[in-house]
C-alpha cells in the first residue's frame, strides 16, 4: 500500500519531538557503560606495543597472583576457527580474522592489537594485572603505507594470503588480498576520442569514525550456558551472531540487549569486547563489564580505509566525457576486507560515461582492521574523481557545475558497474544547487568556492517490526534495529500515520534479540527504509484486525468497515448507520472480541532508492597559517521523502561535518616504530561546532516508488562530496591544488611556501 | 532469455573468461541454480558475496526476485554501508 500523496499525510513530514530526546538530554539514557550487575567484575585488555611481531610466549603467572584478579584469557580460550567469509556485519568479514582481531593468535599485526584480557574486582586491579602479563615478542618488520605494502618485497602480514581476482592464482603470498575490476565500453577508443586528457593522483588518510561513546559492554554467562550481552552496537543480532560463532555457542543461548548508542557511523558494525568479556565471564562465572578508553578506541578499532586514487579523464572540448579510468588502492588494515568494491562502483556512478575502467586493490598493512564508515569506500574514490573533474573543468574553461550537468547520469543510463539507473535524482540536485542563492554570494580575497557531488546505493534487507495496541488505544512499535540516526522517530511516525493516531500515542522502542524477529544491523542507510516498511506493514495488519473487531462490535461484515483518522467507519450507507468507533474503544473491548491486537512483520526489503547529493562549499585560506575556514556550506540531497525532516537535516549536517574533518584535519600519525602517535581528540582533530558555519541542508524530494512513503536512505551520501568540495574551494581560493588529505595547516602552509618561488618568478 | 553479466573478477574465475551469458530462469534462485550447474562453485560465490542488479534494481539475498525473458542482470559485490 502507498501513502505517497503528501496532502494525505498528517504525521509523516512533520517535526515532532524525538522519542529518545528527553532521556538523552537529562542523562537518563542507558548507554553501554551505564549498565551494572551484582557481583560484576571489570575486564581490561592487554594490547600490543608493536606494529608487527610474533608472539613467542604469554606468561600470566604474576598477573594471576595479584589479589583481586579472577581470570585471564588469551586466544587459547577461543576455539580455533577455519577461514570462513561471512556477511554478518556491514561488509565481508572472515570469522577467523575477526577472532584473531579480538585476541591475537601467533602474531600481533598492529600497535594496539589485543593480546590478552583480565577480569578483576576493580578496573585499577585489572589494569595493573595487564601490566604484569609478560608477553615475549619477536619483533618483525612492519608496513603502514598502502603502496609500500603492495611492493613485492614488503613485510608480509599473512603467509597464507594469496591475491584473489587474478589469473593464474599467484604462487606467492602478498599483502594484496584482492583485485576487483569493472569496465564499460572501449577505454582505449574513449581516450583516443578525447580532445583533452587529464591524469592525476590523489590520496586520503585513514580516519576514525570518532563516535563519542567508546565501546562498552556488560555480559553474563550463567551456569546453564545462557548468555546475556548488554552492549552498544549497531546491531544486537550482529553481536549475537559473531559471539556465537567466535565462542562456539548456540545462537539460542545468547540474548543480546541493545544499549542506547552514542554514535556508530559504521564503526560499531563488528565486535571487539563482547566475545572477550564472554570468555572472561565463562571462566569466572560472574558478570563482566568492559569499557574502552579513548586511546583504546583509536589504537584498537576502526578506522575507515585510507586510499590512493589515480584518476584519468578524457573529454571533448565541449566537456563531454569520452573516457574515465580509476585505480584504487585501499587500506584494509590488518585483515582483508576494505570497502574497495563499493569504492569502485561509486567512482563514476554520477556520470554518463561511455568508456570506463575501474580497478581496485584491497591491501593489508600494519594498522587496525578497517571498519565501515558512512558510505564505506565511496568518499575515497569520489574525492579523486570529483577533484579531477574540477581540474578538467578548469582546463576546459567550463563551469564545474555545468560540466557535471552535461555528463550527469539520468534514468536509463547504464552505470559503469552495470545497473541501468531508475528513479534517480542526481540531475535534480544539480538543478537545485544551480538555483541556490549560495552561488550568487560574492567572494573576497583568498576565498574560494568548490562544488562536488556524491552517490551511495542505500540498501534494504532483513527487518522485523511489531505493532502492539495497548488497552487504552495507544500503541507500542518494536523494531530490531538500534537507533543511530532517528529511526525510532521515523518508524513511530509511519506507524502513527497508518493507524491514524497522533505520533505521541505511539511509543517506538528497540527490542532485544529474544523479543523481536531477526533484523540485519543498522547501517547502509537502511532502517527508515526497510524497518520502516516492516513497521508500516505491521501497522496495516493491525488496522485490518481493528476493522474486523469493529465489524464484530457492529455485527456487520469486516469488508463493510473502513479505517480513517484512527476510527472505524461503516464503509457506506449499505453497511449500516453507526457512530465512528475510535481505536481506544476497540482496544478497550479487545478482550471480548478475540484478545490483544498485535502484529509482527518480518521482511527482506528490496527497492532501496539510490542517493545522490551535490554540495557547495566556500572557504577562506589564511595564507600565513595555512588554516582553512569554512565560510558557507550548502548540501543538496535527493532524500526521497523526508519522514522527519529535522532528522534528515541532522544526518546531512553530520555527514558534511565528518567529511570536512576528513578534508582538513583528521589523520593517524605513526612514529618510527609504527606506533600510533595521536590516539586522542587533543591530537586527532575532529571538527567542533566553533569550526563550522550553519550547514544548510536542501532536501530534494524525489520519492522512491518502492517505499510506501517514498523514503530513501539519507545517512551516508552526505559524507561523500565534502572532501572534494573543500579541496576544490581551496584551489579556487589560492590557486593551489591539494591532492593529499588532510589539507591541514602544516601541509597547506608547506604547499603555499613551495608555490612562492613559482609565483615570484612569474611576477 | 535473461542476460547475465559478470561485473567482477570474482565470478569470472568460474566461467572461463565469459563475462556475459544467457540463462533460462524465471527467478533469481533458479538463475543461481542454473549458473551453479554450468559453473560449479559459482552459485555459492554468488550467494555468499554478491548482490544482483535486475533491470537496474539491486537485490540482495532475494531468491524470488522475478526475471523476465528480457531481463538484464548484473552480478556485483554485495553492498553494506556504515
Amino acid at each position: 500500500m502507498t501513502y505517497m500523496p503528501k496532502e494525505l499525510q498528517k504525521v509523516v513530514g512533520t517535526r515532532p519531538i524525538r522519542p529518545d530526546g528527553v532521556d538523552k538530554v537529562t542523562g537518563r539514557a542507558n548507554f553501554g557503560a551505564d549498565m551494572v550487575m551484582p557481583g560484576m567484575l571489570w575486564g581490561k585488555v592487554k594490547r600490543s606495543p608493536h606494529a608487527h611481531a610474533r608472539i613467542m610466549s604469554i606468561n600470566v603467572d604474576k598477573a594471576l597472583k595479584l589479589p583481586g584478579v579472577k581470570a585471564i584469557v588469551t586466544s587459547d580460550d577461543f576455539p580455533p576457527i577455519a577461514s570462513e567469509e561471512a556477511f554478518v556485519g556491514e561488509g565481508p568479514m572472515n570469522f577467523r580474522d575477526l577472532s584473531r582481531n579480538c585476541l591475537a593468535r601467533d602474531k600481533v599485526l598492529y600497535d594496539g592489537h589485543a593480546v590478552a584480557a583480565v577480569a578483576a574486582i576493580s578496573p585499577s586491579i585489572a589494569e595493573e594485572a595487564c601490566e604484569l602479563i609478560e608477553v615475549s615478542y619477536h619483533v618483525l618488520p612492519y608496513v603502514i603505507d598502502v603502496e609500500e605494502a603492495m611492493k613485492p618485497d614488503a613485510p608480509l602480514l599473512h603467509d597464507d594470503l594469496f591475491t584473489q581476482g587474478v589469473e593464474p592464482k599467484p604462487s606467492h603470498p602478498s599483502n594484496v588480498a584482492k583485485v576487483v575490476a569493472f569496465a564499460k565500453g572501449d577505454i582505449d577508443a574513449g581516450f583516443r576520442d578525447a580532445d583533452v586528457i587529464i591524469e592525476r593522483r590523489y590520496s586520503n588518510a585513514p580516519v576514525h569514525q570518532a563516535y563519542i561513546e567508546p565501546h562498552a559492554c556488560v555480559v553474563s554467562f550463567a551456569a546453564d550456558r545462557q548468555c546475556t550481552i548488554w552492549s552498544s552496537s549497531q546491531g544486537q543480532f550482529m553481536v549475537r551472531a559473531y559471539c556465537a560463532k567466535l565462542l562456539g555457542i548456540d545462537i539460542s543461548d545468547i540474548r543480546a540487549i541493545p544499549a542506547e548508542i552514542g554514535g556508530g557511523f559504521g564503526g560499531k558494525t563488528l565486535v571487539y569486547l563482547e566475545p572477550v568479556a564472554l570468555a572472561l565471564a565463562k571462566k569466572t562465572g560472574r558478570p563482566v563489564k568492559m569499557v574502552m578508553s579513548r586511546e583504546e578506541v583509536f589504537r584498537g578499532t576502526g578506522p575507515a580505509a585510507g586510499a590512493v586514487v589515480e584518476v584519468k579523464l578524457g573529454a571533448k572540448k565541449d566537456g563531454t566525457l569520452t573516457a574515465g579510468e580509476v585505480v584504487l588502492k585501499y587500506q584494509a588494515g590488518a585483515f582483508p576486507g576494505s570497502p574497495v568494491g563499493p569504492g569502485c562502483m561509486c567512482a563514476f556512478a554520477m556520470y554518463d560515461i561511455p568508456n570506463a575502467k575501474v580497478t581496485g586493490y584491497d591491501v593489508v598493512s600494519n594498522r587496525p582492521k578497517v571498519a565501515a564508515y558512512r558510505a564505506p569506500g565511496a568518499p575515497n574514490s569520489s574525492y579523486g574523481v570529483e577533484s579531477c573533474l574540477h581540474e578538467l573543468a578548469d582546463q576546459l574553461g567550463i563551469d564545474p557545475l555545468a560540466l557535471r550537468e552535461k555528463n550527469a547520469a539520468k534514468d536509463g543510463v547504464k552505470a559503469v558497474h552495470g545497473p541501468t539507473w531508475q528513479n534517480i535524482g542526481y540531475a535534480q540536485t544539480l538543478e537545485a544547487a544551480k538555483n541556490h542563492p549560495h552561488l550568487k554570494e560574492k567572494l573576497g580575497p583568498n576565498q574560494g568556492r568548490g562544488i562536488a557531488s556524491g552517490f551511495w546505493f542505500n540498501i534494504g534487507g532483513e527487518s522485523s517490526a511489531a505493532c502492539h495496541i495497548n488497552e487504552d488505544g495507544t500503541a507500542v512499535v518494536v523494531s530490531g534495529n538500534p537507533d543511530i540516526g532517528g529511526s525510532r522517530a521515523s518508524i513511530g511516525m509511519m506507524a502513527a500515520e497508518v493507524l491514524g493516531i497522533p505520533v505521541e500515542k505511539v511509543r517506538p522502542i528497540v527490542g532485544d534479540t529474544s523479543s523481536i524477529g531477526f533484523s540485519f544491523l543498522t547501517g547502509g542507510s537502511r532502517v527508515t527504509f526497510a524497518t520502516g516498511m516492516a513497521a508500516t506493514q505491521a501497522a496495516e495488519k493491525v488496522v485490518e484486525e481493528l476493522k474486523k473487531r469493529a465489524a464484530m462490535i457492529w455485527d456487520i461484515p469486516a469488508d463493510a468497515v473502513e479505517w480513517k483518522d484512527g476510527k472505524a467507519y461503516p464503509a457506506g450507507p449499505n453497511a449500516g448507520s453507526f457512530e465512528p468507533l475510535p481505536l481506544a474503544e476497540i482496544a478497550l473491548k479487545s478482550g471480548r472480541t478475540g484478545g490483544p491486537i498485535s502484529a509482527e512483520v518480518s521482511i527482506n526489503a528490496q527497492g532501496a532508492g539510490p542517493g545522490f547529493a551535490t554540495h557547495i562549499c566556500d572557504v577562506e585560506v589564511d595564507k600565513e597559517t595555512g588554516q582553512v575556514k569554512i565560510l558557507r556550506y550548502t548540501a543538496v540531497q535527493d532524500v526521497g521523502r523526508a519522514i522527519h525532516p529535522s532528522y534528515v537535516e541532522g544526518q546531512i549536517q553530520g555527514g558534511v561535518t565528518q567529511g570536512i574533518g576528513w578534508a582538513l584535519n583528521e589523520e593517524y600519525i605513526y612514529d618510527k616504530n609504527g606506533r600510533l602517535d595521536n590516539p586522542g581528540f587533543l591530537d586527532y582533530r575532529v571538527p567542533v561546532a566553533s569550526d563550522l558555519p550553519m550547514i544548510e541542508a536542501v532536501m530534494v524530494e524525489n520519492a522512491n516508488p518502492r517505499h510506501p512513503f517514498g523514503a530513501r536512505g539519507v545517512g551516508e551520501v552526505p559524507i561523500v562530496p565534502p572532501m572534494a568540495a573543500v579541496a576544490n574551494a581551496i584551489a579556487d581560493a589560492i590557486g593551489i591544488r591539494m591532492r593529499d588529505l588532510p589539507m591541514s595547516p602544516p601541509r597547506l602552509r608547506a604547499a603555499i611556501d613551495a608555490q612562492e618561488p613559482v609565483r615570484r618568478a612569474a611576477e | 532469455m535473461p542476460h547475465v553479466h559478470f561485473s567482477g573478477e570474482a565470478a569470472r574465475r568460474f566461467t572461463g573468461g565469459l563475462t556475459e551469458l544467457e540463462v533460462e530462469a524465471n527467478n533469481f534462485r533458479r538463475m543461481v541454480l542454473e549458473l551453479d550447474r554450468r559453473f560449479p562453485g559459482l552459485g555459492r560465490q554468488i550467494e555468499e558475496s554478491m548482490a544482483v542488479a535486475i533491470d537496474g534494481e539491486i537485490f540482495q539475498d532475494a531468491y524470488l526476485a522475478p526475471l523476465n525473458p528480457e531481463s538484464e542482470i548484473y552480478l556485483i559485490p554485495k553492498i553494506g554501508g556504515g
